[in-house]
């Protein structure tokens, strides 16, 4: 009963939990089960809520048994990426900085799903204030993919996926400033959502580079994440880039899939050099899949895509220098103790040598150097200019076709340790999802199968125009059907089982 | 465009508030040499005819009445997290050093 519960969709335990067939405590109890049983090897987790997520569920249960009217998915457990600060649970965002830092209030995504009855199961681990595509950066130690324990999940949000795809959760928030849902679900046969920026709120997201950040969904199933999108997505007057939108229900644009006349833009620049075969080749088929069901594919070409990365490395840093102030050890967080006191600056100085890890600070350094001046218009400025450059590609593309498609990432999963030596090999995993930050469109990544030549999942990713995110869960929603009739279900059906692992992993002493 | 040198990076970080090491000093001094040199490349076609972009969707400023919102902190919810405070304020050590 209990591996049942945690194998089904997050839109399906929903619905059991409406039914009555299972209450919301089973659901959240099966889910703790499996994080104790399996978190030890694939460490999503730095936070687990326990009983009190049980107390949650019971309330949940109690507003139903008194004929509360409530959502599709009351009543589901959910993980919650550490960048979004919870109230009375820990948040750290990956760092030693915020160690052990309750915070006294809730993100708004966090309110809304705690609205919406969903049961906060715990917080996911990520690289340190999502500066990574690894979780090798968080100072918690790396997440490992439930695909292969000895690979990355991908980053920085690595926690959040492999907590679905280990089936520790049905559902989780994500946040993706430069790829941070979409890489990992690309890793982990998982689906990743990043939505237009300014349609979910950042209140109460850690900052990392605010022009990028935007909160999404990470679930196993494209209907699951369009239903936390509908959940999580709304103006918010406490975030003031917030958009005044209304929303069509993400939910029917799955529920109504069809690609029949759908114009899709294969980009040229990122169809080539420097992306694995086994990659290609399952981005090639999903494609044909799709023809075959009478959508159109035309080729475009995106030619500043190539410098979106080099302005994406400027732009970043120069935010997230400004961003990362605030953490000065006197309002949250650690400080440290200097012999005789020492000055405020001093204080702060120490502070944030011990409580920063090595990405953290070259990235501070380099925002610092950006913006320094007689710098800026050479860095800073000119990085500006490539967004623009990117911007009008995306205009130019989106003039002819109705979204456009790549593969999510270059290669498949990589080992731990292959790129943590080489900064600039590490910064090329995000060339595919960059430019949806740098322009502010949506995204979605899809499992489009596994990669022939080593085994492990290979993601698709689709981006719409601004505003235009139900397109991204119209075709998701379609690919997904084609494939998983193909393989006779879901990707993650073909995961290893992960009890097996654990016992290898601890015999090699892996962890 | 320029190479960074160790004396750079050394400044950099005061100005960052981070105490690096003189070890952190030198492997960031490298580091940050090859990797200004990977994104030099914007320069490129950064010309003068392009206008930046800073946010991605256009958007006025968002302005509200300067009058106390809904949800706001108490005091103690707002000292909460404080590594020091003296119960109604945040505690911090000397602002000024002996040679100030």
């Amino acid at each position: 009963m209990s591996d049942e519960l945690i194998r089904l969709s997050a839109a399906a335990l929903g619905a059991k939990i409406a039914a009555g067939e299972v209450s919301s405590v089973e659901a959240t109890r099966a889910h703790l089960d499996r994080i104790a049983a399996v978190d030890g090897a694939v460490h999503a987790f730095l936070h687990v809520e326990g009983e009190r997520a049980i107390e949650t569920a019971a309330e949940i249960d109690r507003q139903r048994a008194a004929g509360a009217a409530l959502g599709p998915l009351a009543g589901v457990p959910i993980a919650i990426k550490d960048v979004l600060v919870t109230k009375g649970m820990p948040s750290t965002s990956g760092s030693r900085i915020l160690e052990g830092w309750i915070p006294p209030y809730d993100a708004t995504p966090v309110t809304k799903v705690r609205e919406a009855g969903m049961i906060p199961l715990g917080k996911t681990n990520m690289d340190e204030f999502a500066m990574g595509s690894s979780t090798e950066h968080s100072a918690y130690g790396p997440t490992h993919n439930p695909w292969d324990l000895d690979r990355i999940p991908g980053g920085s949000g690595g926690g959040s996926a492999a907590s679905v795809a280990a089936f520790e959760a049905p559902l989780a928030l994500g946040s993706d400033t430069g790829g941070s849902i979409r890489q990992p679900a690309h890793v982990t046969g998982t689906v990743g959502v990043k939505p237009t920026y300014g349609a979910v709120s950042r209140y109460g997201s850690i900052a990392l580079a605010s022009s990028l950040d935007q909160i999404g969904p990470v679930t196993r199933n494209v209907l699951d994440a369009a239903l936390l999108h509908d959940v999580i997505a709304g103006h918010d007057p406490l975030d003031s880039t917030s958009i005044p939108e209304t929303w069509p229900s993400m939910a029917e644009a799955v529920r109504r899939a069809d690609v029949s006349g759908l114009r899709i833009g294969v980009i040229k620049e990122l169809d080539g050099e420097g992306f694995q075969a086994g990659v290609r080749q399952r981005f090639h088929e999903a494609l044909e899949l799709l023809e075959q069901q009478g959508a159109e594919i035309v080729e475009v070409s995106a030619p500043h895509f190539e410098y979106a990365i080099a302005a994406y490395y400027l732009i970043l840093p120069a935010e997230a220098s400004s961003n990362l102030a605030k953490f000065d050890s006197v309002r949250f967080g650690l400080r440290a103790s200097l012999d005789g006191g020492g000055t405020v600056e001093q204080v702060m100085s120490a502070t944030r040598e011990a409580g920063f890890g090595p990405e953290v600070k070259r990235r501070i350094i380099l925002g610092t150097y950006a913006l320094s001046a007689g710098y800026y218009d050479a860095y800073y400025g000119s990085a500006q200019k490539v967004r623009t450059l990117v911007q009008r590609d995306f205009d130019a593309a989106f003039a002819g076709v109705d979204v456009l498609a790549s593969p999510t990432a270059p290669t498949t999963a990589f080992k731990f340790g292959e790129k943590l030596a080489d900064p600039v090999s590490m910064y090329l995993n995000d060339i595919a999802t960059i430019p949806a930050n740098l322009a502010g469109v949506p995204g979605i990544s899809v499992p489009a199968g596994l990669a022939p030549e080593d085994g492990l999942p290979v993601g698709i990713q689709f981006l719409a125009p601004a505003r235009e995110d139900a397109r991204l869960y119209n075709v998701g929603g379609a690919l997904e059907q084609l494939l998983e009739a193909r393989w006779g279900g879901p990707l993650l059906a073909q995961a290893p089982d992960l009890s097996v692992h654990e016992l290898t992993a601890t015999e090699e002493g892996a962890l | 465009m320029s190479e960074i040198t160790a004396e750079q990076v050394a400044h950099l970080a005061n100005l960052a508030r981070i105490a690096l090491t003189d070890e952190e000093i030198e492997h960031l001094t490298t580091e940050l040499g090859q990797i200004m040199h990977a994104v030099e490349q914007v320069s490129a076609v950064a010309t003068p005819e392009v206008p930046p972009t800073s946010h991605p969707i256009p958007m006025q400023n968002v302005f509200r009445d300067d009058v106390v919102g809904d949800s706001v902190l108490s005091v103690d919810e707002a000292l909460s997290g404080a590594p020091e405070s003296d119960g109604s304020r945040f505690k911090v050590s000397a602002i000024l050093g002996e040679e100030q």
